[in-house]
């Protein structure tokens, strides 16, 4: 099968014009514990193939599995965060299919009592608006194996002439979080995805469960959808779509999905149920393996495991640990800091909201801190694609710099433009912002009498001007600031040199 | 005191060791000329490890030269069923499908045995994968029934009953998922125990069903089953159903041999019909001599049990079809390439191995396994067979009210001929009717010879059933009927099993 040329597909208006989407997301996340779910094997990623393995997640004979503590505080909490129920008593069980990356020839995951049930997650939308998605479960596993297909051309299995194996990833402790149907979303539905995702990412990043990078997998998001004629109310059929690794690919993904599923409908024609595999570089999915509702794992409580059955108390000792969720937290701060809606939006995409709170923290105010991190360094940042915190950390520039550049402004030392100056010596990396005022001889002038000689010479030279303000015209006091300014090789205060001005034509 | 060190009983032994009148080089030497000699007509061993064996046993030697403080046991020489995992030693489980994988870890049980300093003799034989009652089902052929060698030694742990029976090991290790430790037991004329399920770690023990396995000691005598009790059980992090709580006093009961007052339940529904009579008339022998031991006897009914067997069968295949599911030739053991397909795929592979490793029975239990567990049929066969278990539960539970312990005939006949029933799995599962509740109900049982069966001369088995951890009832029954019934004989019951060297030579 062709992996650069797509099915037919209408455009999304088309689609959306006869047909609602249903979508179902599951969203499998690596935990960030120091080693795996049922062994003492560590975790890192990026080892030599199989250096991180053992009796237990290699699956020899013989070897039993032992549940990890930390991995079931972690999914206890993310099932809080996510304002599930959690189970007072449920189980492990196996999932039986012969795959040569599984060990044991089933996964150890949870199938009808998952830690965690029935929550929701609130998500913001562009527009302003909350969409609130529905959590189903989330419930904990384990990772397989990683297959590396050798031989072929596209390092897929077909056409490969053999394949290596390697267990490293093989138990590392997996939750799996499946939302509701996501239903009524109708041309928002790629938005609700994507926003979805960045704010599950977000909580979780915040909760320091997992490093959440999708790049690595340890994020990894699947979509369900299928499409119902517009205002119906039984769902089609569904395609799963996998491997979709990328917020930019979630909301893609699904507008590809709605399209070819809509041009099939459309044409006569009936949705297989099946899996899809989604090509971030031609942006289009191919048809995975055929999955019929008969697909029988032959679930079983895992009997080599005792019920997980967390006592209340712990829950909620846990409950406490949780962090203040990142909407919550956006919203406090936006209060506090005082921006508008459109600044709050720049500094979270920028990924400011830290330092910026870091800044004001250290004595500055948040305009300044606004002002500073998201100008010259940001667009340096942005050059060497980077993103400012890990910039800045490189360079070595802190909040501290930011403090200190301000106190030069409102002392009086620098003006604005002075004050950018210093912030791009501190960039170029001359020292503190007071080390390169000094180096550089940045200072206003504070001496009167240059001032006052430089605006009565500017005054004799621009006669006409200075009639026009006498007569009331004030605001043409413009042109001869920026005169005295030239006079005094910038380094006078502006607002001082105004004051004198209006006071030698009789307007002060 | 017996001077034949292949005679002795591992507590003898333990003195001999201690006292300093023999070295464990010796004892060790004797057994394994012993094997030397009978096993290629009991054929209980399929790997013998002499050269470790005596490593392990000069090192105790040296140990105990040097002053050490050293396990009452260390120097005492021990066989290992194959189903337990051995470092550098081969473990097969009876199976094609191991044959050559050498484990890279020990088994809880096996580091235990190492750590008190026993050498491990070899390897016993099984019934593959430990599915069966007679040893016919290993993949290596046979073991035999030192009483008769064209009889079974019991199964699955044939090997070990054999071993210990035929002198050529004083103790050994068993496991028990329907009776694999009792029924040989019973049929040869020696001692086993199942500990209560997490009694004994689990870890390296090679999955037939989770739920009802459990791995314990073999011998000739109730003692030292109770002194090798004490070596592997105790709690171990590695094994997750293991139970956190001391190990029962199994040892001291076994000492003080004391069952006055003790109220001995006789279970209605495996008594009487169904039984061998010459079986059944040792089992009332054995009941009167507790009496006379001071024991008061009760009569219990556990109507439930009728459903064991059934419930049985559908719990343990569907276990073992997903626990065996690993042995697919990816990462280890036998791998076969399907003839006739070009560059087969993984999946080929996997059921060409399979198909070549597995035995028929082992294919049985996994098919019957993987319907019983498939979507549409999981409730009416696993689903009821789980709540038939926790019926038999609570018929234990009931009975224990009333009863400190339970006894049974260990199994139905005595030893059946090779080959008897090899076509009739049916007659062969019902070998297990008085064991399996034990296992379902997760309690211990022990068993121990009660007599001859007048109709055959062969021996006949006695069960000792408690409740969870009271692991030590069973040791202080055993111990006082062992002591009457020895006395009634005049000497051990084995004293007059065929010298096997003159069968041999």
């Amino acid at each position: 099968m062709s992996t650069t040329t797509g099915e037919r597909t209408l455009s999304f208006d088309e689609a959306l014009a006869s047909f609602d989407p249903v979508m179902g997301l599951e969203v499998h996340v690596e935990l960030g514990t120091n080693t795996k779910m049922f062994c003492g094997c560590p975790t890192e990623f990026g080892a030599e193939p199989n250096t991180q393995v053992c009796p237990v997640c290699l699956g020899l004979p013989g070897a039993l599995p032992v549940v990890n503590a930390v991995a079931v505080e972690s999914a206890i909490r993310i099932g809080l965060a996510l304002n599930c129920s959690i189970a007072e008593w449920c189980r492990f069980a196996r999932k039986n299919y012969f795959y040569p990356d599984m060990p044991k020839n089933f996964q150890t995951s949870q199938y009808d009592e998952p830690i965690a049930f029935d929550g929701y997650l609130d998500v913001e939308l562009e527009d302003g608006s909350t969409f609130r998605v529905e959590i189903e479960r989330a419930h904990m596993e384990e990772d397989t194996g990683k297959s590396l297909h050798v031989g072929g051309a596209t390092g897929r299995i077909h056409g490969a002439t053999h394949s290596l194996v390697d267990y490293n990833r093989a138990g590392i402790p997996l939750i799996e979080i499946v939302t509701k149907p996501i239903v009524a979303t109708r041309e928002k539905a790629p938005e609700v995805a994507k926003a979805y995702v960045a704010t599950l990412r977000d909580l979780l990043k915040a909760m320091d469960v997992s490093d959440v990078k999708m790049e690595q997998g340890s994020m990894r998001c699947d979509v369900n959808l299928s499409l119902m004629p517009r205002d119906g109310d039984t769902f089609g059929t569904r395609t799963e779509t996998k491997n979709v690794n990328s917020l930019r690919s979630v909301e893609r993904a699904v507008r590809y999905e709605i399209g070819r599923h809509a041009a099939v409908l459309t044409d006569g024609g009936s949705i297989t149920q099946e899996t899809r595999h989604w090509h971030e570089d031609t942006g289009i999915t191919t048809s995975g393996r055929v999955k019929s509702d008969a697909e029988d794992y032959r679930y079983f409580p895992e009997p080599d495991l005792v019920p997980v059955a967390p006592s209340r108390e712990t829950v909620e000792a846990l409950r406490a640990t949780l962090p203040e969720p990142p909407a919550a937290r956006r919203k406090r701060l936006q209060a506090d800091w005082g921006y508008s809606d459109l600044e709050m939006r720049d500094v979270v995409n920028a990924g400011l909201v830290e330092l910026v709170e870091d800044t004001v923290a250290a004595g500055a105010s948040p305009a300044a801190a606004r002002k500073w991190w998201s100008g010259e360094i940001a667009r340096r940042a942005n050059t060497e694609g980077e993103d400012v915190p890990s910039y800045a950390a490189r360079l070595g520039v802190t909040p501290a710099h930011v403090v200190e550049l301000e106190g030069l402004v409102t002392s009086g030392r620098l003006n604005d433009s002075m004050a950018r100056q210093a912030w791009e010596g501190v960039l170029d990396g001359e020292g503190t912002p007071t080390a390169v005022a000094d180096a550089r001889g940045l200072e206003l002038v504070q001496d009167t009498g240059a001032l006052e000689s430089a605006v009565d010479a500017v005054i004799a030279a621009n006669p006409d001007v200075a009639a026009k303000i006498r007569d009331g015209k004030v605001q043409a006091v413009g042109a001869l600031i920026g005169q005295v300014m030239r006079e005094m090789k910038g380094q006078a205060d502006a607002g001082a040199a105004r004051a004198i001005i209006l006071e030698r034509l009789g307007q002060a | 005191m017996t001077t034949d060190l292949t005679r002795a009983t591992a507590a003898e032994l333990a003195d001999l060791l201690g006292a300093g009148s023999v070295s464990s080089r010796e004892v060790t030497r004797a057994l394994l000329d012993r094997t030397a000699a009978v096993d290629g007509a009991v054929r209980s061993y399929l790997h013998v490890d002499e050269d470790g064996a005596l490593a392990a046993a000069d090192d105790v030697d040296r140990r105990r030269a040097a002053g050490e403080e050293l396990h009452a046991l260390a120097g005492v020489p021990i066989a290992v069923k194959d189903v337990m995992a051995t470092r550098g030693l081969p473990t097969t489980c009876g199976s094609r499908i191991l044959e050559g994988w050498v484990p890279p870890y020990d088994a809880t049980v096996v580091r235990r045995l190492r750590e008190a300093g026993m050498p491990i003799l070899g390897k016993t034989n099984m019934d593959e994968f430990a599915m069966g009652s007679s040893t016919e089902h290993s993949a290596f052929g046979p073991s035999h029934n030192p009483w008769d060698l064209d009889r079974i030694p019991g199964g699955s742990g044939g090997g070990s009953s054999s071993v210990v029976a035929s002198f050529q090991a004083p103790l050994a290790i068993g496991t028990d998922t329907g009776g694999s430790i009792r029924q040989p037991a019973a049929v040869t004329g020696t001692v086993g125990t199942k500990p209560t399920y997490g009694g004994v770690s689990r870890y390296g023990l090679v999955a037939l069903a989770s739920s009802l396995d459990q791995a314990g000691p073999c011998s000739r005598t109730v003692l030292d089953s109770a002194l090798l009790h004490e070596v592997i059980a105790g709690h171990d992090p590695m094994d997750s159903t293991s139970v956190d709580a001391p190990v029962p006093a199994v040892v001291e009961a076994a000492r003080r041999a004391d069952v006055s007052g003790m109220r001995i339940g006789i279970v209605r529904e495996l008594t009487g019909e169904g039984f061998q009579p010459g079986v059944q008339a040792r089992f009332d022998e054995a009941v009167q001599h507790l009496v006379d031991a001071g024991a008061e006897v009760v009569e219990v009914s556990c109507p439930s049990f009728t459903y064991a067997l059934a419930a049985y069968y559908l719990i343990l295949p569907s276990e073992a079809s997903s626990n065996l599911a690993k042995f697919d030739a990816m990462r280890y053991g036998l791998r076969v390439t399907p003839d006739g397909i070009d560059a087969p795929s993984a999946e080929q592979v996997m059921a060409a191995t399979r198909d070549a490793g597995f035995g028929d029975e082992v294919k049985r239990r996994i098919i019957l396994g993987t319907y019983a567990l498939s979507s549409g049929y999981y409730d009416a066969y696993y689903g009821s067979a789980q709540k038939v278990r926790r019926l038999i539960a609570d018929d234990f539970a009931a009975a224990f009210e009333t009863a400190d312990v339970l006894v049974t005939p260990t199994a139905p006949t005595t030893a059946f001929r090779l080959g008897d029933k090899l076509d009739d799995p049916m007659a062969m599962y019902l070998n297990d009717i008085a064991t399996i509740p034990a296992n379902l109900a997760g309690i211990p049982g022990l068993s121990l010879p009660s007599g001859l069966a007048d109709e055959d001369g062969l021996p006949a088995g006695f069960q000792v059933l408690a409740p969870a951890m009271a692991d030590e009832r069973l040791y202080s029954v055993g111990a006082a009927l062992e002591a009457r019934l020895a006395a009634a004989w005049g000497g051990p019951l084995l004293d007059r099993a065929p010298d096997l060297t003159e069968v041999s030579r």
